[in-house]
């Protein structure tokens, strides 16, 4: 009885936001790709900019990502989504223009991109998520993979001796002269979420004042390539991967 | 007056993760024994009397299938 007093429209205080589409996400049990999804749409609702955002998804898990999201979108090469970014940016300095990338597509194939559109200082923001493994062709090892962590190409741990060590992107982005805010959240608890979900809404409103680059790392799960439950691996995470990436603004100029 | 919550979870969207009962402040969340209809066991309020209406749960779900009521009753 009381429950149904409670269930009305007025007492409602969270939904699903209006811009993520009604279909099922192809992603595992657990993975932060939803979550960051969410966070995403709900950004772009609040600032009601949906008219006006055009997103660049990546090649990788979140390939789909224009399926989610009801904005305008283009698809990029692997790596090569700032390079379209600069491209749609520039034709449109109006919109609000988003890259949406992981880390095999970021900080592998696609470094050069991501170097040179933030040393350009492109207006744009960037949406960089590291889970320490490529995660859509079976687990191999990634730049940011930890040292001593077990993936299908590192059988025995990586060893920096054979293949270096993890690559700390943000923190390199963030001493380029273009970037105005460089940042590294997380999604795996809520306070984690509502932090992150600030960066988001920071970085886009960062876009009007035409300053330079916005640099958001989420550093995710990955439950099935680490092999774990959802919530084993958020635990995980906590305890190996946040000494490697700290969590927290590495760059704030705005 | 106490601040009581209900949650609505949209169970055949369900995967089961689990991350909203680690979430949970008031282990008002607990996975299904059954199924739904895509083999998951999913979530659902297994102590209703005990939200609060925080909305931790749908802010950590990845797939978004819940949604939270609020009311001082």
């Amino acid at each position: 009885m009381e429950q149904n007093i409670i269930k009305q429209e007025k007492n409602k205080v969270y939904q699903k936001s209006k811009l993520l589409i009604d279909r099922v996400m192809h992603y595992c049990p657990g993975c932060s790709h939803g979550t960051v999804h969410k966070i995403l749409a709900e950004t772009i609702e609040e600032l009601g900019i949906q008219e006006k955002t055009i997103g660049i998804s990546p090649v990788g898990c979140a390939v789909l990502l224009y399926e989610y999201i009801d904005i305008d979108w283009q698809e990029a090469a692997h790596g090569r989504a700032p390079a379209l970014a600069t491209a749609v940016k520039r034709l449109y300095p109006d919109k609000y223009v988003f890259t949406y990338q992981g880390d095999g597509d970021l900080a592998s194939i696609g470094t050069g991109e991501i170097i040179h559109a933030c040393n350009r200082g492109e207006n744009i923001t960037v949406i960089f998520i590291n889970n320490a493994i490529y995660g859509m062709t079976g687990g191999q090892m990634a730049p940011t993979t930890l040292e001593g962590m077990q993936t299908s190409t590192t059988p025995r741990g990586r060893s920096h001796i054979e293949t270096g060590f993890p690559i700390k992107i943000t923190e390199m982005i963030a001493m380029l002269p273009g970037v105005v805010y460089a940042t590294r959240q997380s999604v795996d608890t809520a306070s984690a979420v509502r932090k992150t979900k600030k960066a988001f809404l920071k970085a886009f409103k960062s876009q009007e004042l035409k300053k330079g680059t916005s640099f958001i790392e989420i550093v995710s799960t990955c439950n099935s390539g680490w092999k774990m439950t959802p919530v084993e691996a958020n635990h995980w995470m906590r305890e190996n991967m946040f000494p490697v990436f700290p969590v927290g603004d590495i760059k704030d100029l705005i | 007056m106490a601040v009581k919550g209900v949650i609505e979870v949209e169970v055949e969207l369900c995967k089961g993760c689990g991350v909203c009962i680690d979430n949970c402040p008031t282990e008002t969340i607990a996975l299904s024994k059954s199924v739904n209809g895509r083999g998951y066991n999913f979530a659902y309020p297994e102590n209703p009397e005990s939200c609060t209406g925080c909305t931790n749960c749908a802010i950590v779900c990845p797939d978004t299938v819940i949604t939270v009521y609020r009311a001082k009753v």
